[in-house]
C-alpha cells in the first residue's frame, strides 16, 4: 500500500465509523432478514480471502451464542456453492444433506430443514453469502421471495463493504505504527465539529495544506 | 473461379465455402428443406428420450450412481496447471455441494437415455475459480458436447470477453450452452450473449413446460421453484433457484437434439421458440 492510501485509510478510519457500528448494521440486517421471511435464524458469513474460509460475522437465531466466528473452507459446501457462483438458491428438508449439517451444525447441533442462500455481492467481488434458515414450514417458496432475497443481500453487501473498507482502514492504521494515528484522530475531530467551527478547522489544515506546499 | 477457398477452421474439410458463396457452389450447400408447415411439441420432442445427444453438467461435480442420476459418461475435474494450461483429470471426489448432482438429475428424469458427463469446475480453491470455471468451460467445448449446462455464472469483467468467444465458438461447433441467469441486480455472464441460451425460473409445476421471454436478455423461463432433486447420498430435496430451471431447458434441448442432430444452436433456440409453452407448442 502507498503513503498516500495510506493517509487515505488513515482518514476513512477516523472518520467512517467504528468496527463495532458496522458490526450492530450486520447485525441488525440478519435480524431484519429473519423478521421478513418469518424465518427461525439468520446469518452473514463473510469470505477471509487469505486463509480461503468462509467466516460467521452475523447471526440471529438458533446458534447465535456459538456460532460468531467459527469458519469452514469456502470452497465446499452449499455456501461455497452460492459464494463461488454467486448464484442465489433455495432448499428444503436440508438435514437430509450430510455435507451441510456439517458446514453448520457441527458446533450447535442445530440442523436446519430449509435454507436460503444469496451471494452478497460488490461490484465484481463476491464478500460472503446471506443466509436465511427455516422459514415457515407450511408456506411454499415462491419467485416473489427469491426477488426479495436478492434485493436484500443487495443491500446488505453495500454495508458489508463498508465494514471491509472499514477493517482495511484500521489494518492500515495498526501497521503504520502509530505514525498516521494523528491524522485519524484529527479527521475524526474536525468531522465531528459544529458548522462554524468544522468551517473554521477546514481553514486551518487548508493553511497547513499550503504551507506543506499541498 | 470453379472451387471455393478455405478460409479458417471454420471452412471445414472439403472445400466448403466460408466467407464467400460464389454461384457455382450455392448447390454445394444444400441444406434439409422439408420443414413441417407448424413446428410443434410433438414433432421437436416428441417420442424422444434423450438417446444420442451428450450432456454435460459444468458444476460442482456429479455424485456417480446415485439412483435418479445413473452412470456418467465421464467425469472430470478442472485444475490450472504450472504454465497455465487447463489440466481435467478423472475426478475421484464427486460432487463437493450437491448441486450438479441436482442439475444431472433433473437432466436424467426429463432425458433418461441421455449421456451425462461432469465437468467439476468448484470446490478445490477458492480464488482460481474463475480461471477454473473458463478452462473448464473451454474443455467441455473441445469435447463436443451437444449441450453444456451452466447454472452458474461470473461477474469478473476481465472474463467476459473470454467467456464471449468460447461462448462463441461453441455457437459454432453446434455444441448448445445452456446458461443461467442472475436473479440480482448485478451484471454476470455468459448469460447476456446472445450465443447462448439464458434461462430463468418460473413457478409452474410442469417440468415440460417453459416459456419464450419476449424481453430478453433472459430469452427463456424454464421450471425452477419447489423442484424435487437427488442430493448427495442418494438423497432427495427440494430445491429453488434459476440454477434448477436451467437444467430442465438443457434436457429439453437434449430431447429435441436426440430427435433432431441436424439442428445448429440458431435452429435449436427458433425450436424452442416455436414450441415454448406461450407460443401454443405446449398445446
Amino acid at each position: 500500500m502507498t503513503e498516500k492510501s495510506d493517509l487515505r485509510a488513515a482518514v476513512a478510519a477516523g472518520v467512517g465509523g467504528s468496527e463495532e457500528s458496522f458490526r450492530g448494521l450486520l447485525a441488525a440486517i440478519v435480524e431484519v432478514a429473519r423478521s421478513i421471511f418469518g424465518a427461525k435464524a439468520s446469518s452473514i458469513l463473510l469470505l477471509d480471502e487469505e486463509t480461503e474460509e468462509l467466516v460467521f460475522e452475523a447471526v440471529v437465531g438458533e446458534g447465535e451464542d456459538s456460532l460468531l466466528g467459527t469458519r469452514f473452507p469456502a470452497g465446499k459446501g452449499i455456501a461455497g456453492w452460492v459464494l463461488a457462483t454467486q448464484t442465489p438458491l433455495v432448499i428444503e428438508d436440508v438435514q437430509q444433506d450430510p455435507r451441510f449439517a456439517k458446514d453448520v451444525a457441527e458446533n450447535t447441533g442445530y440442523v436446519p430443514s430449509g435454507l436460503m442462500a444469496a451471494p452478497l455481492m460488490h461490484e465484481e467481488r463476491a464478500l460472503g453469502v446471506l443466509s436465511v434458515l427455516d422459514r415457515p414450514e407450511q408456506s411454499l417458496f415462491s419467485l416473489k421471495e427469491m426477488e426479495l432475497l436478492g434485493l436484500f443481500a443487495h443491500q446488505a453487501s453495500i454495508a458489508v463493504d463498508l465494514l471491509l473498507k472499514a477493517r482495511k482502514a484500521n489494518r492500515v492504521l495498526e501497521q503504520s505504527g502509530g505514525d498516521l494515528e494523528v491524522v485519524s484522530r484529527l479527521a475524526a475531530v474536525v468531522d465531528g465539529l459544529e458548522e462554524d467551527r468544522r468551517a473554521a478547522g477546514l481553514k486551518l489544515l487548508n493553511d497547513l495544506a499550503a504551507t506543506l506546499g499541498a | 473461379m470453379t472451387d471455393v477457398t478455405a478460409h479458417g477452421e471454420d471452412a471445414g474439410q472439403s472445400a466448403l465455402p466460408a466467407w464467400s458463396l460464389p454461384k457455382d457452389a450455392v448447390d454445394r450447400i444444400a441444406l434439409p428443406w422439408q420443414w413441417p408447415e407448424r413446428v410443434t411439441r410433438d414433432w421437436a420432442l416428441g417420442g424422444s428420450s434423450g438417446k444420442g445427444a451428450r450432456v454435460c453438467i459444468l458444476d460442482s461435480g456429479v455424485e456417480a450412481g446415485h439412483p435418479l442420476v445413473g452412470d456418467l459418461e465421464s467425469a472430470v475435474v478442472i485444475s490450472i496447471g504450472e504454465n497455465d494450461e487447463v489440466v481435467a483429470e478423472e475426478d475421484t471426489e464427486g460432487d463437493v455441494s450437491g448441486h450438479g448432482t441436482a442439475c444431472a438429475g433433473i437432466v436424467r428424469t426429463l432425458a433418461p437415455e441421455c449421456s451425462i458427463s461432469s465437468v467439476r469446475v468448484l470446490g478445490s480453491t477458492f480464488t482460481g475459480s474463475g480461471a477454473i470455471l473458463l478452462g473448464g468451460l473451454k474443455y467441455a467445448v473441445e469435447q463436443g458436447f451437444d449441450v453444456i449446462n451452466m447454472s452458474l455464472s461470473t461477474t469478473k469483467k476481465p472474463f467476459a470477453s473470454i467467456l464471449h468467444e468460447l461462448a462463441d465458438s461453441a455457437y459454432f461447433k453446434r455444441t448448445v450452452l445452456v446458461a443461467s441467469a442472475h436473479n440480482m441486480p448485478v451484471e454476470s455472464y455468459p448469460w447476456r450473449f446472445s450465443s447462448v441460451i439464458s434461462v430463468g425460473s418460473h413457478e409452474e409445476d410442469d417440468p415440460l413446460a417453459f416459456f419464450a421471454n419476449p424481453n430478453p436478455p433472459v430469452e427463456f423461463f424454464g421450471r425452477g421453484v419447489n423442484v424435487e432433486v437427488p442430493w448427495l447420498g442418494g438423497r432427495s430435496l427440494k430445491v429453488s433457484g434459476n440454477s434448477f430451471a436451467t437444467p430442465h431447458l438443457s434436457a429439453i434441448c437434449a430431447l429435441i437434439l436426440a430427435k433432431h442432430p441436424e439442428l445448429t444452436p440458431f435452429q435449436l433456440k427458433s425450436v424452442l421458440y416455436l414450441t415454448a409453452t406461450n407460443v401454443g407448442g405446449g398445446k
